[in-house]
């Protein structure tokens, strides 16, 4: 399969690029899963091969620190802020509408594989909470129903989009 | 674009005036705020529309626009500030730019819509240190941020900076160096206090080579983020304070350890360093010195605990983040086993002023047991937000008050959280305490690295402390039993109480708890982390009572003893409340009365905000 070689040779070029030092193991999952969107196993295998470190090792970073993820995520990412002052303005109870609306668990992805829902504890933007991150742009002074709305303008584009069966720059991109 | 080396002190110098010179044509300088995290996408947009209404009125090289990092007044970010006036402009957008290039360009009237306006009398105040959020603080450290873009070395060097490296390089002996840190009193700004100078001799002293110097950038505390402010808007004295500290404890390596989810800052502090090197300030042979030194910058992993010292150490090493009993300190083995200096970003931030301006000048702002600035974000429910720098030893009343313009919506305030999840939350009756590293701590709080967050009568205490106990019991890196047993046990307790089913019995259990996590715990997560149920206890019993006697929740927000319903007789059927029901809770037909189907409601109040008729009832 050549999908399986490339992300092989990518994981390689990482391993390169850290200089195959098992003191970089966090720097390198942190390229892999900027790459992938998530840490597969098999890269995980490779890395603990070629760092000569066992696999419950790189396991064990892997699962420690929160931005790694060894599940695919959706294609967009929903991060909701948790952080002190997001909370006493409001913020779980963005968090409780946005999953309600959507159907799933903090951490889950949407069965049309649209949204992953996050929670981040602090992104420091705290004067302007309660804060919604999707994709990486910032919206700041959420509500329950702000939220949803914005959501909603994402599903509302990928239906357009299935409706007539328009192939998705972002796709091709992605793999 | 290539940046030429700078080969001593004296080329520097050279260097600083012929930037000088050649802005000196330069009449006005308009700041705007656009390199931070916050702004957000627009910024490149607002930056274009200045430049293009510079050129377009012939005024190129007489103003300049500057993109620069946060200015703290972030409820009202993007700003412009026209210098050197001191106008500023508020929420400023690409539509407004050519009415503030003119106005700059005559000096004259300034744009009236755009001025800042008093809460009370409604008047337009135009001038930055007039204007109360500001006109109370000592900006020390921030004032930089209005001056300096952080892609560009060069504004930087033109303000004096890397001054205070040439100073200790040309005449100061590490000796002379760590003496000066030592007498103007500087402690760690991260929340422990410790004393900078004596943290450096103890590494000095030890003879192992090779030692470290750490920049703490994993600002973890949620509510904080004044170390982002100024990793975004002046990285250079980050660099230029810990290239002193190098030179200070003999170090030729440093790291900055930088929090996963600032990747703006991660980015502006990549750029100065190469910039940095390019000009010969970081590398070997620095200013024509033997002295070398390289950074590393390194990313963090998204965990809290990877803000205590020794954990950092173990993630910088590429190991899970746990930290380590400190019989031996960091100062003697740190990272890889040797003697390592760590600091928080502030505390690398004051450095080059304490060498600039003296110890003696440094020792006279503050308190006399916590000399200097101190940063605060000031957030939650108080009026103006943001980023406020000043004199340690100002009461928490004259910053939420005076600078924070006290209370949204005129309701009462009723606590404020600070040091972050290992910190506590203080009544009014607090409110006259000064705020340094010593006092808080005795009130049961901490001062910590900064977080002020604001809670007025809406806020649920208990609820607040079950937030942080579920904080720390996510973050808790499991290693030691007290902290991942203690918390977890704590948790069930406050989800117990918070749902209506708690007993007194229960309180006692969170009293026993605490003593033997703060007894027990191996790192400070766990030895700090009862400080939010201790003092939410302490100071706000009568909603723990309220909980588990009435079954109430006097603030109205915990999930379990809230109901909404709405009043048939104020009910317009107007289909507000249903529109915004997230889990369509909400039936009726128009022009009738609405009900909520209790079974299906998340309680999340939109409803209740929604109604314009008040026939959304909270009970």
């Amino acid at each position: 399969m050549n999908g399986a070689k490339s992300a092989v040779a990518g994981v390689r070029e990482i391993l390169a690029r850290h200089g195959y030092e098992p003191r970089h193991l966090v720097a390198i999952l942190q390229d892999v899963q900027a790459a992938r969107g998530y840490l597969p196993q098999m890269a995980l295998e490779q890395i603990a091969g070629a760092l000569g470190v066992p696999l419950s090792s790189v396991y064990r970073v892997a699962t420690f620190y929160r931005s790694f993820s060894l599940k695919p995520k959706g294609r967009h990412r929903v991060t909701v802020c948790l952080g002190t002052a997001c909370h006493v303005r409001g913020g779980s109870q963005v968090l409780d509408a946005l999953l309600a609306h959507l159907g799933i668990e903090a951490g889950g992805t949407t069965a049309d594989g649209l949204f992953t829902v996050e929670t981040v504890n602090c992104l420091g933007a705290c004067a302007l909470g309660p804060l919604v991150v999707i994709d990486g742009e910032y919206h700041t002074n959420m509500s329950g129903e702000r939220a949803i709305s914005l959501v909603q303008k994402f599903s509302q584009r990928a239906q357009g989009r299935s409706r007539y069966g328009e192939d998705t720059g972002e796709r091709r991109r992605r793999s | 674009m290539g940046k030429t080396r700078v080969r001593d002190a004296g080329d520097l110098d050279a260097l600083r005036r012929a930037l000088l010179r050649q802005r000196a044509a330069v009449r006005r300088t308009i700041a705007i705020s656009t390199r931070s995290g916050c702004c957000g996408s627009g910024g490149a947009a607002l930056f274009r529309a200045f430049q293009r209404e510079v050129k377009k009125r012939g005024l190129a090289g007489k103003i300049a626009v500057r993109q620069t990092g946060c200015h703290g007044f972030c409820e009202k970010e993007p700003t412009a500030l026209v210098l050197p006036d001191g106008v500023l402009y508020l929420k400023v957008s690409p539509a407004d730019a050519g009415d503030i290039v003119a106005a700059a360009a005559s000096g004259k009237t300034p744009v009236e819509r755009l001025l800042y306006r008093d809460p009370e009398t409604g008047a337009a105040v135009a001038h930055e240190k007039e204007i109360p959020f500001y006109a109370q603080q000592q900006r020390t450290l921030l004032d930089a941020n209005r001056l300096v873009d952080p892609m560009d070395i060069d504004d930087y060097i033109a303000i004096g900076g890397y001054a205070g490296l040439a100073k200790v390089l040309t005449g100061m002996s590490p000796q002379d160096v760590i003496e000066s840190v030592t007498r103007a009193g500087l402690r760690g700004r991260g929340g422990g206090g410790f004393p900078t100078g004596r943290k450096w001799q103890l590494c000095r002293n030890c003879q192992s080579l090779p030692r470290y110097v750490i920049c703490n950038a994993d600002e973890g505390d949620p509510g904080a983020y004044m170390d982002r402010s100024l990793l975004e808007g002046n990285p250079h004295l980050i660099l230029e304070g810990m290239l002193i500290g190098a030179y200070a404890v003999g170090s030729s390596q440093g790291f900055v350890y930088v929090r996963n989810e600032y990747p703006l800052a991660l980015k502006h502090l990549t750029v100065a360093l190469k910039q940095a090197q390019e000009r010969g300030l970081v590398g070997e042979g620095i200013l024509g010195t033997d002295f070398a030194f390289t950074v590393d910058v390194m990313r963090g992993g998204g965990a809290f605990v990877c803000g205590e010292s020794t954990a950092l150490m173990a993630s910088l090493e590429g190991r899970a983040g746990e930290p380590r009993a400190k019989y031996v300190h960091t100062v003697e083995k740190g990272l890889y086993g040797q003697p390592t200096v760590l600091n928080n970003v502030e505390t690398w931030a004051n450095v080059p002023l304490i060498i600039n301006k003296g110890w003696q000048w440094y020792a006279q702002t503050g308190s006399k047991a916590s000399p200097g600035t101190k940063i605060f974000s000031l957030v939650g429910k108080v009026n103006t937000t943001g980023l406020v720098e000043v004199p340690l030893g100002m009461t928490l009343r004259q910053i939420i008050f005076g600078i924070g313009g006290g209370i949204r919506g005129h309701k009462r305030f009723k606590a404020v959280q600070t040091g972050g999840p290992s910190g506590g939350c203080l009544p009014e009756q607090c409110l006259d305490l000064p705020v340094d590293f010593d006092t808080l701590t005795e009130s049961g709080s901490m001062m910590g690295s900064g977080g002020m967050i604001v809670m007025d009568e809406d806020t649920c205490m208990v609820d607040v402390a079950r937030y942080f106990v579920r904080f720390l019991q996510e973050e808790s890196c499991g290693k030691c039993v007290p902290c991942r047993e203690g918390l977890r046990a704590m948790e069930e307790v406050l989800t117990r109480i918070t749902a209506g089913n708690g007993t007194e019995e229960d309180l006692r259990s969170l009293e026993d708890l605490s003593a033997l996590m703060k007894d027990a715990s191996l790192c400070a997560l766990g030895t700090m982390a009862p400080n939010p149920v201790l003092t939410t206890m302490r100071y706000f019993g009568d909603e723990y009572l309220a909980h588990i006697r009435e079954k109430r929740c006097p603030a109205g927000v915990c999930r379990d003893l809230v109901q909404y319903e709405i009043d048939a007789a104020a009910c317009t059927g107007c289909t507000a409340c249903s529109r915004v029901c997230p889990s369509h809770a909400i039936q009726g037909e128009k022009k009738k009365p609405h009900v909520i189907l209790q079974d299906r409601c998340l309680k999340c109040g939109a409803c209740f905000r929604a109604c314009r008729f008040g026939a959304v009832k909270r009970g």
